[in-house]
């Protein structure tokens, strides 16, 4: 993986001793809130509920064994033991004290690690495939390029003081990982009718209080473009963006108000001109960061003990099942760690939890580590061989439940337990739904469901994109839950639609048990999942599921 | 016409700690709303919050939260500064287990 050179050294020490500084001057009282407020937003640091909270940036969500070492040793020292990982493949410190936070972020740099732009009207950190570089459908790892955008926009001196907060997604694979479709960008790789590898270039996703299925503003963009191009973009919403109101400074907002048409004849003007000033720097830069991310040294082996293991054991081969996917080099496979034991909080790992994660990965796993969106942890390249000893260890540090792209595999953002931003809890939600499902032992015979939870609006757990989504919102001043079903993060990006009135905290999870037991007795067979159901039938058989007492009186 | 005032109680978040804290009658601020002024008057309440928001360097972001009178003293009215009293629901962490 990419490692610092002495300019990312530099520039990361000198940011922690700005703020170690800025974090002095606001306890010897020289700061106001209001003066410290945009400077510690700048640095990641979030003033929520009950604490601070530190958002610190997981780039494309890779690490490596030690950076996860560092994770664990931070949530030990200065938080309660935990963290908390998330949907932009992120990792959050719930409990930080404001005078601990300068020492967090040089053991972060220690580690070449930091929490810069993961707050702000900036570009965020850049997200990508968590498959990249071993999934089986990949035209080529998206992380060299996420890499070269995350040099280019850490610190871009035009671009942090945008509208509003401005994210990019990269993929590199057919299948869609990443939800390209629902950032500000979205590049995904493809190749032309010549054969020549470049990227689609999309714009103006993103969920939110209006959610947006991105739109493609070049189908075409060849690879040396890249940079020239996104610049244009940012620069073209920079001016055009608007700033009188913040709930419609978004991108996906400025596109939708100017058309596709004008955001592409004044986004290619823009490109004429800025992609004079790149002399191929770049792609040289691209060159050099590509050797960082060069796949491991795979070795071959016999994989008869893992085919062995799965005749013998029934957990082990349950696990095998949900939790692996198909690896690029033979013998291979890509080992997702469910973030999800049922009843527990998604997202959140303890520090031995991450400890046994990163050993895991420096034996078997080829140094290597992701967070995904969906709030799990990744090994991305362990040998089939080794598959049942990582099993094992999995086992005894709770991390071993085969749940992966099931109905308790729920994304759930920290909603009121700690936002501040809140409107009603997810995770008590989440927790039920996953405990009630587990109870009911159904989970393996539903097969692939995604349940996304949202605190509020805003939309961080995506619950758009979910196959159902969950919205808390606070209905004169009690938590109440909208459903929306038939939402999709994939390719075929999908807003789901609104199923009908929301549900108290109480009545939300026999909702939920309530619709997919019903989809059980919907589905033309097996194979058929929630989302293919759905699309084949409509609203209307789920909504008369959800709403039973409604069809009683209409009937009546 | 104007809508009626509701009682108060002011509410902070401690400067270093970060956690919740209420403004008392006295001038401190208490980790316990039970021992927060509750404040009837709006005039009263807007001039304490002022008072209240001075002291920047003992807490952040001060605001007037709606609050009814219990046996204990104030209580939260709003499920927002409920949890603010306790700590989060997926954790024995926060005030729940620290008061």
């Amino acid at each position: 993986m990419y490692a610092y050179n002495d300019f990312d050294e530099a520039f990361v020490r000198e940011r922690v001793a700005q703020f170690r500084g800025q974090v002095e001057r606001r306890i010897d009282g020289s700061l106001t809130e209001d003066e410290f407020k945009p400077l510690r937003l700048m640095n990641g640091l979030y003033l929520q509920l009950h604490a601070y909270m530190l958002r610190v940036a997981v780039p494309y969500g890779t690490l490596n064994p030690t950076q996860m070492r560092q994770l664990a040793y931070i949530a030990d020292r200065w938080d309660k033991g935990y963290g908390h990982f998330t949907t932009r493949q992120n990792i959050q410190y719930n409990w930080p004290k404001l005078d601990d936070v300068p020492d967090m972020l040089e053991a972060l740099a220690d580690v070449e690690m930091h929490a810069l732009q993961t707050s702000g009207n900036t570009i965020r950190n850049v997200t990508a495939d968590h498959f990249a570089g071993a999934a089986a459908d990949e035209i080529e790892d998206p992380r060299p390029v996420a890499e070269l955008l995350r040099q280019w926009s850490t610190d871009h001196p035009e671009f942090q003081f945008l509208p509003r907060k401005f994210k990019i997604a990269v993929s590199g694979a057919k299948h869609d990982r990443a939800v390209t479709r629902a950032h500000d960008i979205g590049v995904r790789m493809v190749h032309n009718e010549a054969g020549e590898a470049g990227y689609e270039i999309i714009v103006g996703g993103g969920l939110g209080r209006t959610p947006m299925v991105g739109k493609v503003l070049r189908a075409f963009l060849p690879r040396e473009d890249l940079l020239a191009y996104c610049e244009a973009v940012v620069s073209v919403y920079n001016l055009l963006g608007r700033r009188d109101n913040k709930y419609k400074a978004r991108i996906k907002i400025t596109v939708h108000e100017n058309g596709l048409e004008k955001m592409q004849e004044l986004v290619e003007a823009r490109f004429e001109d800025i992609r004079k000033g790149f002399s191929g720097f770049d792609q040289e830069l691209l060159k050099q960061i590509e050797t960082a991310f060069a796949p491991p040294a795979y070795v071959s082996k016999s994989s008869a003990n893992y085919e062995a293991a799965r005749l013998a054991n029934p957990a082990f081969r349950s696990w095998s099942d949900t939790n692996i996917a198909a690896h690029k080099a033979p013998g291979y496979a890509i080992v997702s760690i469910s973030i999800k034991k049922h009843g527990q909080t998604p997202g959140d790992a303890t520090s031995h939890q991450m400890r046994v994660m990163a050993d895991l990965a420096e034996k078997y796993g080829h140094n290597e580590l992701r967070v995904s969106h969906e709030q799990n942890v990744i090994l991305p390249h362990v040998h089939q061989a080794d598959l049942p000893a990582v099993y094992a260890a999995l086992r005894e540090a709770d991390l071993a439940t085969a749940n992966i792209g099931l109905v308790s595999d729920i994304i759930a953002c920290p909603g009121m337990d700690y936002c501040a931003l809140a409107t009603a809890r997810s995770i008590p939600i989440a927790q039920d739904i996953a405990t009630r499902f587990d109870e009911l032992k159904i989970e393996h015979e539903i097969g692939e469901l995604k349940i996304k939870i949202s605190g509020c609006i805003n939309a961080c757990g995506h619950h758009h994109v979910g196959h159902i989504g969950i919205l808390g919102l606070d209905r004169a001043g009690v938590e109440n839950y909208q459903i929306t079903l038939g939402g999709d993060g994939t390719e075929t990006t999908t807003i789901g639609t609104r199923a009908g009135p929301g549900f108290s905290a109480d009545d939300i999870v026999p909702a939920i048990e309530r619709l997919v037991t019903g989809y059980l007795d919907l589905r033309e067979n097996a194979d058929e999942t929630f989302l293919q159901a759905y699309r084949r039938l409509g609203m209307e058989p789920f909504k008369a599921i959800l709403y039973p007492a409604e069809d009683k009186a209409n009937a009546a | 016409m104007p809508r009626a005032f509701t009682p108060k109680v002011i509410t902070a978040n401690a400067l270093i700690a970060g956690d919740a804290v209420w403004f008392t009658a006295d001038n401190r601020w208490s980790p316990s709303i039970s021992e927060a002024e509750f404040i009837t008057d709006e005039a009263h309440a807007d001039l304490r919050l002022l008072e209240a928001q001075a002291r920047q360097d003992e807490i952040a972001g001060a605001y007037l939260a709606d609050a009814k009178d219990g046996p204990n003293g104030p209580e939260a009215t709003h499920f927002r500064e409920e949890f603010r009293t306790r700590g989060p629901s997926n954790y024995a962490h926060g005030k729940q287990v620290e008061l």
